[in-house]
């Protein structure tokens, strides 16, 4: 049964279960402080592929496969699959996912997508339209720097606000019954938020508003506070953006500072590996949850979770045309155990 | 006409603003577009003016000594200052190209900045970097049409002030 709370998130009675996950990541990512929790670590860049899309495809096949593999499930025991990656019509998902056979919805919501993509399996679990359903988002920093900004040999300099695309994956598999130690108890699809930023190199001061917004949301809904939660993550705003997620909180009288990590902080050393303001992409915010996040749940380290992807909506061509960018971030509360 | 004159450019305005308009989100930041920039300004840390100067400087400054160097060399072996000069490009050029096929260009260009993209190396790598990239789209529709990706502004520009300078240049020795 799904309840509708407040304003805008979903209470789910029974609370769909998390089956399996995997994370599979590229090498820059290997060698961050989370190279230990991915379940497959890539040294070739380019996966033995052709292209970079190619390339971003099988990691996005490789995960959900890794996570098929974990719950002892085949690709027919899944009703549904929601999947999405940055790149124009979701190439990614469509060409890494189309020998699975698995009925498939292809989400967009930019860096947000694994949250959107959770959150609609989650939906979907819980009011019994799918006994099983997967999640699964990938990015790639070549074929992102090759669509949103310039070729990678080309010679330029970043500025300190720009963010690094991880190369990576994650998957979720969700199902109605089982005795997976995390569940999906609640979810808050987010507005879309614009405060003017139209600087695309700044996506974190792009998008914290819109994760302000969200789980602001949140907290008015469910009557919590952020001691109510273990961890708040959200992902990817990066150093900018999770600064600006605190000002901005914390004029509602809200602060999360000793609760709150943001994917796009730790997949990488930021200082060691150069990626300035942190890292960003569909993937970054996947790999983050499904490698450390979810292991601690497992284990019990962590035990309330809200989890709030952002995303930046905007196009290589919505940029040069001066637009400002639109955010947007979807939150989920996992909790493990089985209260 | 006039009847109509106003009704049209509404809509104009209202399509711009997306069409329909929802209700206030309750949970939006309290903060306006103007005091949210200055939030962002302050939040984003600036590039390091000075560190990326100096070292645009020393880079840059390198690479034309290097070419002073090929100058002298290639006039000491006999060839006259004119084409030693053009020489000195095309080595130059080639240079470029080469670390830039070898993946070594962008990251002398990340510590150098300004400095390997000025001079003539920057123009060799804007052109070659994106004729890799776009090779996995064919020779044509890729490499053919993107290797002017970046480059082609500074031609298209650079082409037509030269040939405007011209005609200024050719009608004051008419008079």
């Amino acid at each position: 049964m799904i309840q509708r709370v407040g304003e805008n998130t979903l209470h789910f009675e029974t609370g769909p279960c998390l089956l399996s996950w995997a994370s599979v990541a590229g090498k820059k990512e290997s060698e961050g402080p989370l190279g230990g929790y991915f379940d497959v670590c890539h040294e070739d860049t380019a996966l033995g592929g052709k292209s970079w899309e190619q390339a971003e495809s099988h990691l996005q096949g490789e995960s959900i496969n890794v996570a098929l593999q974990k719950a002892s499930l085949e690709p027919e025991d899944m009703d549904f699959i929601f999947a999405g990656d940055l790149l124009n019509q979701c190439i990614s998902s469509t060409f890494g996912l189309r020998d699975l056979q698995i009925p498939f919805l292809g989400q967009y919501g930019a860096c947000s997508t694994m949250a959107q993509a959770l959150g609609m399996a989650a939906v979907f679990v819980e009011s019994g339209a799918a006994r099983r359903a997967a999640a699964v988002t990938s990015s790639h920093f070549c074929s992102a720097e090759r669509q949103f900004r310039m070729p990678l040999e080309y010679g330029g300099q970043r500025p300190p606000t720009a963010q690094w695309t991880a190369t990576a994956s994650g998957a979720i598999i969700l199902g109605r019954e089982g005795l997976g130690p995390v569940r999906v108890r609640e979810v808050s699809f987010g507005r879309i938020t614009d405060l003017g930023i139209s600087d695309a190199n700044n996506m974190g001061a792009a998008m914290a508003p819109a994760a302000a917004s969200t789980i602001l949301g949140y907290f008015r809904d469910t009557n919590t506070t952020p001691e109510d939660f273990d961890l708040i993550l959200t992902g990817d705003l990066g150093r900018v953006g999770s600064d600006l997620l605190y000002t901005l909180l914390e004029k509602e009288n809200v602060t999360i500072r000793q609760k709150h990590n943001d994917g796009g902080l730790m997949l990488y050393d930021r200082e060691k590996q150069d990626v300035h303001a942190g890292a960003s992409g569909c993937g970054c915010s996947a790999s983050v949850l499904c490698s450390i996040i979810l292991k601690e749940m497992e284990e019990k380290k962590l035990r309330k979770v809200l989890f709030a992807a952002t995303g930046a909506l905007m196009s290589p061509t919505s940029t040069q045309q001066g637009e400002s960018i639109p955010g947007i971030s979807h939150l989920i509360f996992l909790e493990s155990g089985n209260p | 006409m006039q009847k109509n004159g106003s009704a049209p450019e509404k809509s104009v305005e209202s399509q711009s603003e997306g069409g329909l308009k929802g209700p206030e989100n309750p949970s939006a930041p309290k903060v306006t577009k103007e005091e949210y920039k200055t939030m962002a300004e302050k939040a984003s840390p600036p590039s390091p003016f000075l560190k990326n100067a100096l070292m645009a400087f020393l880079i840059g400054g390198a690479i034309c000594c290097l070419g002073e160097v090929l100058a002298q060399m290639y006039m000491q072996g006999g060839i006259e200052e004119k084409s030693a000069r053009a020489l000195v490009s095309v080595t130059l050029v080639g240079i470029s190209a080469l670390l830039t096929a070898f993946g070594v260009y962008d990251n002398i260009a990340r510590v150098a900045g300004a400095g390997t993209l000025v001079p003539i190396t920057g123009f060799a790598n804007s052109v070659v970097s994106p004729a890799m990239e776009f090779q996995s789209e064919g020779f044509i529709t890729g490499m053919g049409a993107k290797m002017f990706i970046v480059a082609g502004p500074v031609l298209v520009y650079g082409i037509s002030a030269a040939v405007l300078y011209g005609l200024i240049l050719w009608i004051f020795r008419l008079a």
